[in-house]
């Protein structure tokens, strides 16, 4: 038997994703549509009858009409004229029985696709706790086509539907009259089908939207959430990465104590375990990021953030929907970009794309962490608040404030007369799922681990490289490093980057540091245990201690402010070309970017200096 | 009266959404999403800082909206009956 290409399509929200990872589990592959960049989400399955289907999730569309590149996909899609994409089989709409008068709406507008079709009301136990009675017999009738109950966060919600796979294809519903008014005829078919029997002010979206909502309890709320989040960012992760960090350790030294002398031993300990591990290492805190941002947004509250915070974005001339891929930047750029998709406005959405990467990415935390360590004071002032800490506020404070100063002013530039538009659901307040919430999850872990093991650890390995040849001549002076590849070239950038406060040291990890920016301290670690002539592990550990001795506080500070602007990573830069399809945009990000770092930190080192 | 002129937490009926262009993209999707004559509507909360946007349920459905967007939707107020 073939198998069977089935496409799942609904509004957003219809709870088409949890289906989706019902149906597939982990056997999915997310990749972009051929020259779009929207996501495409596809999974394979065996139905209990022995039917092989592969499954698209399309993306969520309120009309054929489309207003954003999702929407035009997914009509394209359906209609089979999508390039390089096999017309679906059948079409299984999806829409959530507790919004049928939206989502009917959609599927009415799918019979004209004119594909085998049926629907899947979905969230029927929501439905029925609502005190909504559904006549599924008559709904089927009205809407000419099978209709199945699923629920997609119930382990054995997709039973009927399953079945229904199994069983003769359906058939090609016959196409509305022209002109039909769809709103009418979904009218029509609730008031046949449908009687609701407790009033929709108890709804718990009624009840909870008054207080999540509210002028004043909204955005205390809202803080309060933000604030858990962070400190469960920074404090939380932190036992985990210790042992992470000791884990690496060990298992260098290991390595280390069963290898020969060389420069294989090198290579390995060296270069590969200590570049992974120090990288390796911020995996928990990225983890717990991605949980809260993937736990706020199937709760349906980012829409409600958006909302409480659209009027604050708009001060830099953004929306509120700008601050999910924003807030989604303070863990990495990458997905943050990636998810500038919901925004459907071009300007505002290459506008967020340009200024993300001033988000503080948890990528530059490692970077803070050793400078403030080693360099600012542990002091407590009026008691509770600690200089260290107020330090690193004082670093997300300048580049929020930056981003929003760099959004004015781009805005301003590209000043248009297209109206910015909000317009947005608010969807239904969901317990999320935790098979949803863990496949989302190991997405995200893979893509940082595949990072991980291959852009940043090769530039780990080349700059150990770079460090380790060409080795000195025989009875040379001086640390071995000067002689090498990375020593030259360290200072011939010195003439650029002194005037900033930073040695050549400094310059030679900023080489990797462009590429990655956590790399940064695995190189430091590299160019001064190479250097110094020491146990490279010794090293690498109380790097901390030992940079205060060959570095001024100015030249310190100078660099915690070039990181504030960090030159991007090689990934944002990718990301940025694969979203914008321009290299030009690249350009601006990268010069913008760059410049505003050498400026800042050229200010701080010499008014860091003065004092 | 215009669903941005509608004061929070009053009943109010559609009538009909105003195009502001020749084609109006937005009043074309408020129309799609169920901004349609007829249909009740209820502006349910306003955001902090001067009040916009606003929260409105429409059905059993909420959009957030700006009230330049609002201002598209041309509604009549219900009297309270019984």
């Amino acid at each position: 038997m073939t198998t069977l290409n089935i496409a799942l399509v609904g509004n957003p929200n219809c709870g088409k994703t949890a289906l989706f990872n019902l149906l597939t589990g982990s056997r999915q592959k997310v990749a972009n549509y051929a020259g779009a960049t929207v996501e495409r989400k596809e999974g394979w399955f065996t139905t209990p009858g022995g039917r092989r289907i592969r499954l698209l999730d399309l993306p969520g569309a309120y009309s054929l009409n489309a207003t954003s590149p999702d929407e035009a996909v997914t009509r394209d899609v359906c209609a089979g004229t999508y390039r390089g994409e096999a017309a679906p089989d059948l079409l299984v709409c999806v829409a959530d029985a507790t919004n049928l008068r939206l989502h009917l709406r959609f599927v009415l507008e799918m019979r004209a696709m004119g594909r085998p079709l049926v629907l899947a009301l979905n969230m029927i136990d929501a439905a029925r706790r609502n005190g909504m009675e559904i006549d599924l017999p008559r709904l089927q009738a009205e809407l000419g086509m099978v209709v199945i109950p699923t629920i997609g966060v119930r382990r054995d919600g997709a039973r009927e539907l399953l079945a229904e796979l199994d069983g003769t294809p359906p058939p090609v519903p016959a196409p509305l009259p022209e002109g039909t008014d769809l709103h009418a005829l979904v009218r029509q078919i609730l008031s046949d089908c449908v009687t609701q029997s407790s009033p929709l002010s108890d709804r718990i979206e009624e009840r909870l939207d008054r207080w999540v909502l509210h002028p004043v309890w909204g955005p205390v709320i809202l803080i309060v959430l933000l604030f858990f989040m962070f400190q469960a960012v920074f404090a939380w992760a932190q036992p985990l990465m210790d042992a992470i960090d000791a884990g690496m350790g060990m298992l260098g030294q290991k390595i280390g104590m069963l290898m020969p002398d060389g420069v294989l031993r090198s290579l390995i300990v060296d270069g590969v375990i200590a570049g992974a591990g120090s990288v390796v290492t911020f995996l928990p805190q990225i983890l717990i990021l991605f949980a809260w941002i993937l736990v706020l947004e199937e709760s349906g509250y980012l829409p409600r953030a958006a909302f409480l915070l659209d009027r604050l974005m708009s001060f830099a001339g953004l929306s509120g929907r700008s601050f999910i891929p924003l807030l989604s930047s303070f863990a990495c750029a990458v997905p943050g970009i990636m998810s500038t998709r919901t925004i459907q406005n071009p300007r505002d959405r290459l506008v967020t794309i340009l200024i993300a990467p001033l988000m503080t990415c948890s990528a530059r935390l490692p970077v803070y962490t050793l400078l403030i360590g080693a360099f600012i004071p542990h002091r407590n002032i009026a008691h509770f608040l600690n200089l260290q800490g107020l330090v690193l506020f004082g670093l997300y404070a300048v580049a929020i404030a930056s981003a929003l100063v760099v959004a004015r002013v781009l805005r301003w530039r590209n000043a248009d007369r297209q109206e910015a538009t909000l317009l947005m659901e608010l969807p239904a307040y969901r317990v999320p799922n935790p098979r949803d919430l863990a496949l989302g999850l190991w997405e995200r872990a893979r893509i940082f681990l595949l990072r991980v093991g291959t852009t940043i650890v090769s530039l780990t390995v080349m700059l150990w490289g770079l460090s380790s040849f060409p080795a000195p001549p025989a009875g040379a002076q001086g640390p071995a490093i000067d002689w090498s590849f990375a020593g030259r070239i360290g200072h011939l950038m010195l003439p650029v980057f002194a005037p900033l406060g930073f040695n050549w040291q400094i310059c030679v990890a900023l080489i990797p540091g462009l590429a990655a920016r956590e790399v940064a301290v695995g190189a430091l670690a590299t160019v001064y245990s190479l250097g110094s002539g020491t146990d490279t592990d010794q090293a690498a550990l109380q790097l901390g201690q030992m940079l205060p001795t060959h570095w001024g506080v100015p030249t310190a500070l100078s660099l915690l402010a070039w990181y504030v602007y960090a030159p991007q990573c090689v990934a944002t830069l990718a990301v940025i070309r694969r979203e914008t399809a321009s290299w030009r945009v690249v350009a601006i990000a990268a010069g913008y970017l760059f410049a505003l770092a050498y400026a800042a930190s050229f200010l701080t080192y010499h008014i860091a200096r003065m004092f | 009266m215009r669903l941005s002129d509608l004061p929070r937490g009053t009943d109010a009926i559609i009538d009909h959404v105003d195009d502001h262009a020749e084609t109006d993209p937005v009043a074309r999707r408020l129309r799609e999403l169920g901004f349609v004559p007829g249909e009740p509507v209820r502006v349910v909360a306003t955001a902090p800082l001067g009040g916009d946007p606003l929260a409105v349920r429409i059905g059993f459905t909420r959009f957030a909206l700006r009230r330049t967007e609002a201002d598209r939707v041309v509604i009549h107020p219900v009297k309270e009956l019984a």
